[in-house]
């Protein structure tokens, strides 16, 4: 896994076709039909119906037009608002299918319609005209009155809202200035003035640079692959104009305010949303503000959101940008939720490692502040520089295009990942000092240069790292015109953008832009730069944590719940009774998993000072009883009483009692010393008790003690596995085959061992099949043969007089096998 | 008679216990050669180029910081695990295996209290052993590299003073998402009677895990695999860190780890010791 692929899945998102050629391929829906659209699940039903509504065809033009339109109503609720959803440049109403539906399971009666040249409409586009398009939305108005499912506010006044993206939007905007009727508008990534947005000046002035990119494609995808395809023929003929040119005539200019918000601003008086893309070359950032502010100019509510993408590409954030539309549209239509914050701005916060995606953060503020807010000036450093503009504007430095629009969310993530920008010699730059702490520009910069000629130039903004990367900011860039040589203030683009701690904020002036026309003739320009760069920023903006699954919380939780479950376990009271009898087994029995029944019914009792010898063929359960004696086997039946405390793994009483059963079980790696010293701290008891001089005694070792366990032969792991049985002088001491591996001078030392210990008063119970051995150490013996008590007694009393233990062990299990 | 359960088997008498062990010294001796290891490639190899996509193996040389972020990247899905497994895996199944652990039952340490011991002791070692790798790989940084502040590889640079606290954030998720892989070898300990299954089947099982993840048609169910997360401690690198994955792993990693430890004990409470 790597941040490759991170990159790669952004890279692939870039390639994404652009809103604006997305034409959809119409559906096929007969005119007049009506389907009834029945959503999976639960999800409330919506009825859709289709219709054709003629509209008149304009001022000098007696033919009518006819509007393909989709009517989406919710089936079963009472009269709602309505709302009518516009298509970007293009496209035609079935590209808005999807946000219909939603919004009508919402309760909302949705009206769809191909604009005037688009899709199955009839007539010539005439871009948004007051005349055209905006008399056909009010003659859609009047048809949405007649709707049984539409909310009136008066007679022939419906509850109506109107929303869309790009041309869509643009024309809930001039509809919302033609016609009071109009409640509520939430215009996406549109315009505030065609002119600017197609000859844009950022120095204020007019004309602009002619952004011939997207003027041709925005042309070239209304005219369907002819000269002129569905346009107006006095549209087409001023675009043709323009664009040879490159510069705008004044009816040309006239003709696009026309159809822009620019002209009807102070007649726009009703709450509106306002989402504009921060990848938008197209209608940049300054549309929504100017928009912004000339609605709120008219005291109408206006709420600003810039989201991640636009029209150059980048995250559309579909989700996000419908909920914050729903959202509005409930508080302005139906006045229920909260009222829309003022300002929302979407930042890449990084990569989500795991889904590999750009992780976009919301940050909010009440109020929308405009982009010159809390401005701070930041000195530049550079001298007077000359740039060059080579002779026909090639090759000319590249910023936002077309489709380029999510590289500008990753420079945010402070990746300088890129395409070459500037032409080396076609830009002069003048640097910040590297800022002392993070820098979150948001709004528009200014600065004033001067320049020594005229024509257009582009300023944009660097974000220049402590090792000299530079990374255009957003990638987007800032044309402007001078008229004359002399001192002009440029307004640098809008944007949301951080800049890092150590970074330098870099004002580059370029002489060229592939996105927009340039002269062809060579020229030389000295730029300078005579005020520090000013930047605005909206500290209020305040970003609330992308929340986690709900699952993150309790999960946990339940596991933590799950596991306690787990361990609860009911707990038998032990009886505390102490007493004297050192064992007492009464009814033993264990059976294993396979079946096989190791003790059966076993009962017998030690007492003091006996030297118990307990006997029995292999297989005889001897092992398994010493097993349950220590608390590692849990019996099925019976129990065992040591010093009259039923013994249960972990038992106190186990304390005293001393055992070897089955071999000795040291830590290989380990001396003998330090295992006996180890074994001995791990019973927790004071070093005083062990008696560890007379135990080492016994394991009689040598200088073999401080050698590695795993070294030893098996008479000496034995010895020190006896020892260890011993330490701490245990009144009852158990040991299984003790003397298996010992030579016969060391049988003989063990033997007199056990009788000493069990003379000082303490019990030694030691199991054997040396029937010999049992003859000479014990004086008591119990006999088992099959898991069963087979006879117990002193041992003079099993041998009876004369005879052998062995001849009389014999007798017995064969007896009972 | 002086005896009191809560006096068995002290933590320090089962670190010396565990110490001395050759396989103890021999994990450490591997992640703390790796880093000197990984230098000495770079040295020969010379300074990595970007290849493509930018990956921390790019900026691994940048600094002392990048070479430990590297050296923790490299080892995390396979190093550290079987470091981790090794630990909690072997820590019970070698006492049954050496037959030690019915004389240390018998002496008698209460069976939770035994494995509480134990585990504690272990995880002790497995934190250890996952901060040595990227210690040892500051260290040795340091001396091939120099000091300097952490180079992303997508770009720019993060401050020393806040890259520290980044590698604390680091560390500390490291050691949560392999708290899973702890509890899985540590089940596999009081159930097997030979620490190489325990710690096999634990190694093992990540792998299978790892495997399962990497069948991306099982969509979002893979989000609950537990090695799903192992490398969200990457989300740390990035100009802001991104928490969304860290506590999706974090969430995960400690709700398998309640769940198999109380498997653990319960089992071990009620298990016949036949060792």
């Amino acid at each position: 896994m790597n941040l490759g692929g991170a990159l790669r899945a952004r890279w692939n998102r870039t390639t994404r076709p652009v809103r604006w050629t997305a034409a959809g391929t119409a559906l096929a829906l007969a005119a007049g039909g009506t389907a009834w659209g029945v959503a999976a699940g639960d999800a409330p039903r919506v009825r859709t119906t289709e219709q054709r509504v003629t509209v008149p065809g304009g001022p000098g033009d007696d033919a009518h037009v006819t509007l393909d339109t989709t009517f989406y109503a919710p089936v079963g609720r009472s009269k709602g608002p309505a709302i009518m959803l516009g298509h970007g440049f293009g496209g035609d109403k079935s590209g808005v299918a999807g946000e219909a539906r939603e919004l009508a399971r919402a309760g909302y009666a949705v009206l769809a319609w191909s604009a005037r040249g688009f899709g199955r409409s009839t007539g010539h586009i005439a871009l948004n005209s007051p005349d055209h398009e905006v008399q056909d939305a009010r003659r859609l108005i009047d048809w949405l009155a007649r709707r049984p499912e539409v909310r009136l506010d008066g007679p022939g006044d419906p509850r109506v809202g109107m929303a869309g993206e790009s041309y869509g939007g643009a024309i809930a905007l001039m509809t919302a200035a033609y016609d009071p009727r109009v409640d509520a508008i939430a215009p996406q990534i549109t315009w505030h003035d065609l002119a600017d947005a197609l000859f844009p000046n950022a120095t204020g002035g007019e004309p602009g640079v002619f952004k011939k990119l997207w003027a041709g494609l925005f042309f070239s995808s209304g005219a369907n692959g002819t000269a002129c395809g569905r346009f107006l023929p006095s549209v087409c003929e001023m675009y043709e104009e323009v664009a040879e040119t490159g510069r705008p005539t004044r009816e040309a200019v006239e003709r696009l305010r026309r159809s822009s918000p620019s002209s009807v601003g102070d007649r726009i008086k009703i709450p509106t949303l306002l989402v504009q893309g921060q990848a938008d070359s197209l209608f940049p950032l300054h549309h929504a503000d100017a928009n912004a502010r000339a609605i709120a100019r008219n005291g109408a509510p206006v709420s600003m959101v810039w989201f991640q993408g636009g029209h150059d590409g980048g995250d559309p954030e579909t989700t996000r940008v419908r909920g914050l539309v729903h959202d509005f549209f409930d508080a302005r239509l139906r006045g229920s939720g909260k009222a829309p914050d003022g300002f929302t701005v979407t930042r890449a916060g990084g990569i989500d490692s795991s889904t590999q995606e750009v992780v976009v953060e919301q940050a909010t503020a009440p109020a929308y502040p405009g982009l010159t807010a809390g401005p701070r000036a930041l000195p530049l450093t550079g001298r007077e520089q000359s740039v060059h503009r080579p002779a026909g504007g090639a090759p000319a430095s590249i910023s936002a295009l077309p489709g380029l629009g999510a590289l500008g969310s990753l420079g945010d993530l402070g990746s300088a990942a890129g395409l070459p920008a500037d032409m080396p010699g076609q830009s002069a730059v003048f640097d910040t000092r590297p800022l002392d702490a993070p820098l979150r520009l948001t709004g528009a910069a200014t600065v004033r240069i001067a320049v020594s000629a005229p024509g257009p130039l582009f300023a944009k903004l660097y974000d220049v790292a402590p090792d000299g990367k530079a990374s255009l900011a957003r990638r987007i860039a800032a044309p402007l015109l001078v008229d004359e040589a002399g001192e002009v203030t440029v307004t640098l683009p809008a944007m949301d953008h951080r800049f890092d701690r150590g970074h330098r904020v870099r004002l580059a002036i370029a002489t060229t832009d592939m996105g927009f026309a340039t002269p062809a003739a060579p020229a030389t320009v000295k730029v300078r730069a005579v005020s520090p760069l000013t930047v605005p920023s909206v500290p209020a903006l305040t970003t609330t944590a992308t929340p986690v699954p709900a699952w993150v919380w309790w999960l946990p939780g339940a596991a933590l719940l799950l596991a306690a479950a787990l361990l609860v376990r009911r707990r038998r009271p032990a009886a505390v009774t102490d007493g004297d009898v050192p064992l007492e087994i009464t009814g033993l029995t264990k059976k294993y998993r396979n079946g096989h029944l190791a003790v059966a019914d076993l009962s017998f009792r030690v007492e003091k000072g006996q030297v118990l010898g307990l006997l029995g063929p292999n297989g005889a359960g001897k092992t398994t009883t010493l097993r349950m004696l220590m608390g590692l086997i849990h019996p099925d039946a019976g129990e065992i009483r040591i010093f009259g405390q039923r013994v249960v793994p972990g038992a106190p009483v186990l304390a005293r009692l001393g055992s070897f059963v089955e071999g000795p079980g040291f830590l290989p790696h380990l001396s003998g010393r330090d295992n006996l010293d180890l074994y001995w701290r791990a019973t927790g008891r004071p070093r005083a008790e062990a008696h560890m001089e007379e135990a080492l005694e016994i394991a009689a070792l040598g200088t073999a003690l401080d050698r590695a366990v795993r070294t030893y032969s098996q008479g000496m792991r034995q010895r020190l596995a006896i020892a260890q049985a011993m330490l701490g002088l245990p009144d009852l001491l158990v040991l299984d085959e003790p003397t298996n591996g010992l030579d016969p001078p060391q049988i003989r030392e063990m033997r007199d061992v056990l009788v000493t210990y069990a003379a000082a008063g303490r019990t030694v119970i030691v199991s054997s099949h040396l029937l010999s051995e049992v003859e000479q150490t014990c004086t008591h013996a119990v006999v088992m043969a099959g898991g069963r008590r087979v006879a117990a007694g002193p041992v003079s009393e099993i041998t009876g007089s004369g005879r052998r233990l062995e001849d009389a062990f014999l007798e017995l299990i064969g007896e009972k096998s | 008679m002086t005896y009191a359960v809560r006096r068995t088997l002290p933590l320090r008498v089962e670190a010396v216990r565990q110490f001395r062990r050759r396989r103890t010294l021999v994990a450490f001796a591997i992640l703390l050669a790796l880093p000197w290891v990984l230098v000495g490639a770079f040295k020969i190899g010379g300074d990595p180029g970007p290849d493509g996509f930018p990956s921390l193996v790019d900026v691994a040389t940048s600094s002392a910081l990048n070479f430990a972020l590297f050296a923790l990247f490299v080892s995390t899905g396979f190093l550290l695990v079987v470091a981790v497994a090794l630990f909690c895996g072997d820590t019970v199944a070698s006492e049954a295996n050496w037959s030690s652990l019915r004389y240390l039952l018998a002496a008698p340490v209460p069976r939770a209290r035994l494995l509480r011991q134990k585990l504690i002791v272990a995880l002790a070692y497995a934190v250890v052993a996952v901060l040595s790798l990227p210690a040892m790989a500051l260290l040795a940084g340091t001396v091939a590299f120099g000091w300097g502040p952490v180079e992303l590889p997508t770009g720019g640079t993060v401050p020393v003073g806040t890259a520290l606290s980044r590698m604390a954030i680091i560390a500390g998720y490291s050691l949560i998402a392999q708290l899973v892989v702890a509890a899985l070898a540590f089940l596999l300990s009081v159930t097997t009677d030979s620490p190489l299954g325990a710690v096999g089947g634990a190694v093992g099982l990540v792998i299978v895990s790892n495997i399962l993840d990497a069948v991306t048609a099982l969509g979002s169910w893979r989000d609950f695999l537990p090695t799903h997360w192992m490398y969200a401690w990457m989300d740390a690198l990035q100009p802001q860190i991104q928490w969304t994955g860290m506590a999706k792993g974090a969430a995960i990693s400690t709700a398998y780890a309640a769940i198999l430890f109380a498997l653990a004990f319960r089992r071990f409470q009620t298990r016949d010791i036949v060792s």
